[in-house]
């Protein structure tokens, strides 16, 4: 398999604020993603996952180690050909949903049929064409998050990362975007890497999951679930599923009583 | 002290010292005609406190300031908190509130004039009049701000009508109410002033518009500066009040 | 529905109840006229065209304060904002500025610049330019992170993310600035006409009222309200109009 994104040896240390000492977010973290594989990482809360996936696409830099997309490090600046979908609603209130999508085709200066073409055809695989000239403050979450993924997928992005983009939603509306999620991969090829504290969520669409460890984060173990590329939500009834996220859980209940036990309340 | 409260209090003295020596930079600008320096304002000030005839303007103002708040603080609660009370009687009142809080109420000084005549219930009327309307919005706005779910605790735990209020409603309100207060201060020391510029034999504001006839620059300055530090002090002891009371939120 | 209906019921019951308290005689046609008759002569008052000059003066004054401010008031904001530590400093003078009364230093700005408009542009611009310097920054600091981090995935340079996605989000809330800008400029002109100058509305009103002309007095009064309540209340509106479409509440 081709290697599409590479991490080697990355740490990540927030310097010390005011009274409070560096924290080591990250220690260590090898990776590679292989073209077109749908990767998801698990953890306990404040191993850094989130902090990861920033470095990957280029918000962040690592404070040692490389990361290379497409064979160029990448380091604090977003290389293109990555999108994003973040946990938080990151539509904009003043556009109507069919600008939202369309915001990055005209920033790139792609002409107007292109656009019309391409957002339509976002809006259809989104479910979203009824509402197209909606406010996304008229809708509800999950629908927000259909037109940040829309607005993502319409750019044709090579790598997508996916911070728990449906963490505010409801167990069977996770569901049924788990389904477009896979359907949307399927079509595009694209590598996608999921942040999610689902267990069983992970375990249904990815290909390899790794399992992160209590801060600083790294990959105690990479668990491969060997499904065929056209499933979808409905393995849940299988008992394969039960079995990984079973060893999922194994692995990170320990971290997770030590993450929690470190938890300091933050305001 | 904390590092960042030194940073502050010293932030706050580069201010003063800024201000101060743009106004002695002003001074050295225009002359002595058109301001007075620094130094000359603050030396007239100190000895305007002292001075036995500055005193009975000095009283005239702060009384009808006090009275002025007194009764923007008891009508402005109690149209505030009857009007929060009821989802209709708010949703009724909210916009008639802001309507009044945006319209120039000097217009309605000679009104107040003619029914009150001239003299210190004119003044505390329109003090009260411009102290009385964010007194009753932020009232209003704190009750109906009040979490349901504090009143459906309440009711689960039995507690009578007294105790709900004294040991939930109050402590939840307080502190939007006394945000309130403290623009009401303000808006009723601007009142009672605007009050006294225009149709006053004593006081301040008249004694400002006394000065201003006879050019008297320094005189105008020294009151202007005694004003500004009157306010600027009063305001901090009640931001930090009203700080000590947001400090859950 | 039912609230505007409810609400302009209570307005019509005020009006009727201060008509019939006019024309029954309990107040006197010496304090006030009934508000029948004050409508009566606005109307033939500005149909003979009587005050226009006056009325002209007053809002093109206004007009310039609400513009200066704003446009002052949302460069210095913006300035603000880009430069941390500056802001830093300025900041207890922008948290006390509103508790300062402005108008006290109208004598001064007479004594500076003699008795025309500029003084009174001079309170209604300082009056104004605060409030939109300060929603000015309060609109760029409520500009969600997670949107910043999608314009740098956009890779959007530093301007276009300004004009992009910083300055439409900021939209909403540099409007609540310019909202209160109208009203400011208002109280401060007109305020500083009322106090003392030589025209304009503020002027024509203090004159009636000194020479017992309730006939002039009461419709020119009425006039600013309405005016001021007018614009005032349409601003208001069209905010929560803004507010509803883009935020869910």
């Amino acid at each position: 398999m081709v290697a599409h994104a590479v991490l080697q040896d990355v740490t990540k240390v927030y310097p010390g604020a005011g009274h409070r000492g560096s924290v080591e977010a990250l220690g260590q973290v090898n990776l590679t993603l292989s073209m077109g594989e749908f990767f998801s990482i698990v953890g306990p809360s404040g191993c850094g996952k989130s902090t990861l996936l920033e470095i990957v696409a280029g918000l962040q830099s690592a404070t040692s180690g490389t990361f290379t997309f497409e064979g160029q490090p990448v380091d604090g600046k977003v290389p293109d050909g990555i999108g994003v979908v973040f946990q938080e609603d990151a539509s904009f209130p003043w556009l109507t949903v069919r600008d939202n999508i369309a915001f990055g085709l005209r920033r790139q200066g792609v002409p107007r049929e292109e656009v019309a073409r391409r957002v339509d055809y976002a809006l259809g695989l989104m479910g979203l064409r009824e509402f197209a000239s909606a406010y996304p403050a008229q809708l509800s979450g999950g629908m927000r998050q259909r037109v940040c993924i829309a607005r993502t997928l319409v750019l044709e992005p090579r790598l997508i990362l996916l911070d728990e983009p449906f963490g505010a939603l409801d167990q069977q509306t996770r569901l049924l975007m788990g389904d477009e999620l896979l359907k949307l991969w399927r079509e595009t090829g694209a590598t996608v890497l999921l942040i999610t504290h689902a267990l069983d969520e992970a375990a249904m669409l990815s290909d390899r999951i790794g399992v992160m460890s209590a801060r600083p984060g790294c990959f105690l173990e990479i668990v491969e679930t060997g499904w065929p590329a056209d499933r979808d939500s409905r393995i849940v009834e299988r008992p394969e599923l039960a079995r990984i996220t079973g060893r999922l859980w194994t692995r990170l209940r320990e971290e997770s009583l030590k993450a929690m036990s470190e938890d300091r309340v933050t305001s | 002290m904390t590092r960042s409260a030194i940073r502050q209090s010293f932030d706050i003295l580069v201010l003063i010292a800024l201000m101060g020596l743009a106004w002695q930079g002003l001074y050295e600008y225009a002359g002595e005609v058109a301001l007075t320096s620094p130094l000359e304002t603050a030396a007239l000030s100190s000895q305007l406190i002292v001075s036995p005839d500055f005193w009975p303007h000095l009283e005239e103002t702060g009384l009808a300031l006090v009275q002025g708040l007194v009764i923007a603080i008891v009508c402005g609660l109690a149209v505030g908190l009857t009007l929060g009370a009821h989802r209709l009687s708010a949703e009724v009142g909210e916009p008639i509130l802001v309507a009044l809080y945006s319209i120039p109420k000097i217009t309605l000084y000679p009104i107040i004039l003619l029914f009150f005549g001239i003299g210190m219930p004119a003044k505390v009327a329109f003090g009260a009049i411009h102290g009385v309307i964010p007194i009753a919005i932020f009232s209003m706005g704190a009750i109906r701000n009040i979490n349901p779910a504090y009143i459906r605790t309440a009711q689960a735990m039995r507690l009578s009508p007294w105790a709900l209020a004294r040991t939930i409603l109050f402590p939840a309100a307080i502190p939007e109410i006394f945000t309130g207060f403290r623009v009401g201060f303000a808006l009723t020391l601007v009142g009672t002033l605007l009050g006294e510029m225009f149709g006053s034999q004593r006081g301040l504001g008249y004694l400002l518009m006394v000065a201003m006839g006879t050019h008297d620059m320094a005189v105008i300055m020294s009151i202007t500066l005694l004003l500004v530090l009157f306010s600027v002090l009063v305001s901090v002891i009640l931001l930090s009040i009203d700080r000590y009371l947001h400090r859950f939120t | 529905m039912r609230i505007v209906w409810i609400r302009m019921g209570v307005i019509a019951a005020t009006v009727l109840a201060v008509e019939a308290l006019c024309q029954s005689g309990i107040i006197d046609p010496f304090t006030m006229i009934p508000p029948s008759e004050m409508i009566a002569e606005l109307v033939s008052m500005l149909v003979s065209g009587e005050h226009h000059d006056d009325i002209a003066l007053t809002l093109t004054n206004v007009g310039i304060a609400l513009v200066l401010a704003v446009t002052v008031g949302f460069a210095a904001g913006a300035i603000l904002f880009v430069m941390p530590r500056v802001r830093r400093v300025v900041d207890p003078l922008l948290a006390s500025y509103y508790a300062i009364p402005i108008f006290v230093f109208y004598p001064l700005f007479i004594v500076l610049f003699g008795l025309n408009r500029y003084p009174q542009i001079m309170i209604g611009f300082l009056l104004a330019v605060v409030a939109m310097i300060i929603n000015t920054l309060n609109g760029f600091d409520r500009v969600p992170r997670v949107l910043l981090k999608t314009a740098r995935v956009h890779r959007l340079g530093r301007m276009r993310t300004i004009s992009l996605i910083i300055l439409p989000y900021a939209t909403l809330y540099i409007f609540t600035g310019l909202k209160l800008a109208v009203a400011y400029s208002f109280i401060g002109v007109i305020a500083a006409e009322f106090i003392l100058s030589g025209d304009g509305m503020g002027y024509e009103i203090n004159f009636a009222y000194n020479n017992f002309d309730n006939q002039t007095m009461y419709p020119l009064i009425l006039l600013i309200l309405i005016i001021a309540t007018v614009i005032n209340m349409g601003l208001y509106t069209w905010e929560k109009w803004f507010r509803q479409r883009q935020t869910e509440r």
